[in-house]
């Protein structure tokens, strides 16, 4: 079982009356909230944060791609992985990803990418997300219509860029190149694992399994309603004749852990509170463009589409529900490895992307959370599916000899 | 009711549904973004004074096939298959919001075949100090009073019948908004303008341009750098009416026409 140490380095000082006076934390924000002297605070003890999972000796440290975006502050996660490559040693570095249609060219994303894997040794993982709506077509104006189509063209021409000897021309629909030269390539051969989060398009689940690309659930809404979504997705692997490794599946999940399920509650349930009711207050308006998703996902009914109504509702959910529906994974070490292992069975999957930060959630907290789980979950959740060691196919494969940077060294003489 | 038919054009890329009904000059109309029904009641009037033929582009009605077409152009050259396969003889051209950039766009690359165009509230131009909200991030309810004058009639056209609390309601609604609002994302999406003042000049056909006085979504004042860049063009403004001046104000639209018509 790999857990990966996931932040999506929120803002934390969102307004009280933030839901009353913006329609939406994602988009159309306004800009004048950001404050860069304290985000520059922010920035670093959410680092900090990455490299103490590190420590801890989670299998990936790991962030993601938003724009415009109050909950997600990592417009360019490469520049987040890139300074952890050389702060973190052991970790996978879980870039969940780059949202290929969006960069132009992509070769950028061959480029970057190669560079990450090279400076960590071959500690890259590559994730190649189709991307939000939000992200995708409203933030960076793509057409929504073409972003699936972009989609293949790019991870066509960076696949590409990884494994065939360069210099070569490519003649695609969106990108035409004379010269497409990868310099430099990765260091895992033939390219580092590529993980595709997805958001319950299944288009994109034939895809990874077609490719034997791990597909992962990013969802807030907890591992009771992702079962539906993936249980369709191993359906369609077994369809397909595929084996069914846990690994080529994995799922995010927000964890607290406490000494206590009450102390969960007493020290967690504001920040869920804030992360509910102001980091997730996006406008309807701007949750799937017309045309983003295919005809064929929105007849196969697998998205758990929330009337108005419903999706109103949600955000003022009580840490008790948030609790009972599994949103939120909470309490003792005992009670958040019983429902994990309830999870991690449930959904069969191999690659669990922990939230520990979550929402306004200070330091001191997410330490205390971490290290208790470090210590006394995670150890005992690491051989739930020992019958799968041998599958390397999802998996880093780093240098043996990888140099180590001159400060760090230093400082551990 | 209009008569229904399929064609199949653009080398057997596209099959496209076309709405057809009434006697009179022939007149070929291009919907707007909301597309168009064999009950449309402007299609109705239309047709007591013209012979009517509303070709439903890819995603509208029984139309298919609109994966093929990407572009403009691709979109444009698409207009002028139609054309041709309805085989009418230089036809009145007639396009609304978004049909009205499409036809303008076809004006301009087929500038020797067109020689009648009426335009209703087109997009196709953009001016920084008038944006046109975006059609692509509303909610159903913010509709009617963005493209009517006459609210309660776009609440009674629009949003009746209408439950969004229904979950298969909304999968319908949401399959129907995909198809439609998908393929005119490809011409408007994010911002309506694709090059169009650029080409406008190439025009030759008389234009009429015609504008509710009411517009929230294409305000009026587009009117004014529409004709800037026409050679030779007209401009009625109806009043009492929004961006639907086609359902507000049905019979001072096809008055309009009728006089280009003649």
């Amino acid at each position: 079982m790999k857990f990966t140490w996931f932040h999506l380095m929120p803002w934390p000082h969102l307004p009280d009356d933030f839901r009353e006076k913006h329609r939406s934390v994602w988009v159309d924000i306004p800009s004048t909230l950001y404050d860069p002297v304290r985000g520059h605070t922010v920035y670093n003890d959410y680092l900090d944060q990455l490299e103490y999972a590190d420590s801890l000796g989670f299998d990936a440290i790991g962030v993601n791609e938003h724009h415009q975006n109050g909950y997600g502050l990592m417009p360019s996660p490469n520049i987040m992985a890139a300074a952890l490559a050389r702060r973190s040693s052991k970790s996978a570095l879980m870039v969940l990803g780059n949202s290929i249609a969006l960069y132009n060219p992509p070769i950028r994303v061959a480029e970057e990418f190669a560079m990450l894997d090279v400076i960590s040794g071959g500690r890259l993982c590559a994730g190649f997300p189709v991307g939000t709506s939000m992200d995708t077509n409203y933030c960076y104006g793509t057409v929504p219509a073409l972003t699936r189509e972009k989609y293949a063209e790019a991870h066509e021409l960076i696949i590409k860029a990884w494994t065939q000897d360069g210099p070569f021309p490519f003649n695609g629909r969106y990108n035409k190149l004379r010269y497409v030269n990868c310099w430099p390539k990765p260091v895992q051969k033939p390219h580092p694992p590529i993980f595709v989060p997805g958001g319950g398009s299944i288009e994109t689940w034939d895809f990874c399994l077609d490719h034997d690309y791990n597909y992962s659930y990013l969802s807030y809404s907890g591992y009771l309603r992702g079962r539906k979504l993936l249980d369709g997705y191993w359906e369609r692997a077994a369809q397909k004749g595929k084996d069914d490794s846990p690994y080529r599946a994995g799922f995010a999940q927000i964890i607290c852990v406490a000494d206590t399920d009450a102390e969960a509650e007493k020290l967690y349930s504001e920040h869920a509170s804030y992360f509910y009711n102001r980091c997730l207050h996006i406008y309807g308006g701007f949750a799937d463009a017309p045309g983003y998703r295919t005809i064929k996902t929105l007849q196969a009914n697998v998205l758990s589409q929330m009337t108005p109504t419903e999706a109103a509702k949600l955000p003022l959910t009580p840490w008790k529900e948030l609790v009972e529906q599994r949103m939120v994974v909470a309490g003792s070490p005992e009670t958040v490895r019983q429902q994990l292992e309830e999870l991690i069975k449930g959904l069969r999957v191999g690659h669990l992307f922990c939230l520990f930060q979550i929402g306004n959630m200070p330091p001191e907290k997410v330490r205390y959370s971490t290290k208790l789980f470090a210590e006394k979950v995670m150890p005992k959740l690491k051989n739930i599916w020992a019958d799968y060691a041998h599958d390397n196919r999802f998996w880093i494969k780093p240098l043996e000899k990888r140099a180590v940077p001159a400060r760090l060294e230093e400082a551990a003489q | 009711m209009m008569d229904t038919r399929t064609i199949t054009v653009s080398d057997g890329r596209a099959k496209i549904q076309v709405l057809e009904s009434g006697r009179g000059p022939d007149l070929v109309f291009f919907h707007g973004a909301g597309g168009a029904t064999q009950a449309d009641p402007f299609l109705d009037a239309l047709s007591r004074r013209f012979r009517v033929r509303a070709p439903l582009l890819p995603g509208y009605g029984e139309s298919d096939g609109g994966d093929h077409f990407r572009t403009m152009l691709d979109i444009t050259l698409l207009g002028l298959d139609i054309l041709d396969a309805l085989k009418v003889d230089n036809p009145l051209v007639v396009g609304h919001s978004m049909g009205g950039m499409l036809a303008a766009e076809m004006a301009a690359l087929a500038a020797n075949d067109i020689k009648r165009l009426a335009l209703i509230a087109p997009a196709g131009l953009w001016l920084d100090a008038h944006p046109i909200p975006d059609v692509f991030a509303l909610l159903p309810a913010d509709y009617p009073p963005l493209l009517f004058h006459d609210v309660k009639l776009g609440e009674q056209l629009i949003t009746a019948g209408v439950n969004l609390d229904d979950h298969d309601f909304l999968r319908a609604f949401l399959i129907q908004s995909s198809r439609q609002l998908g393929f005119a994302g490809k011409m408007l999406f994010p911002i309506p303008d694709r090059g169009l003042g650029e080409r406008l000049y190439r025009i030759k056909a008389k234009t009429l341009l015609i504008w509710g006085d009411d517009d929230k979504l294409i305000k009026p004042v587009y009117a004014k750098t529409f004709r800037e860049k026409l050679r030779n063009s007209d401009y009625v403004e109806i009043k009492n009416a929004g961006h639907m001046v086609t359902l507000e104000q049905p019979e001072a639209v096809i008055a309009a026409l009728a006089r280009l018509a003649a």
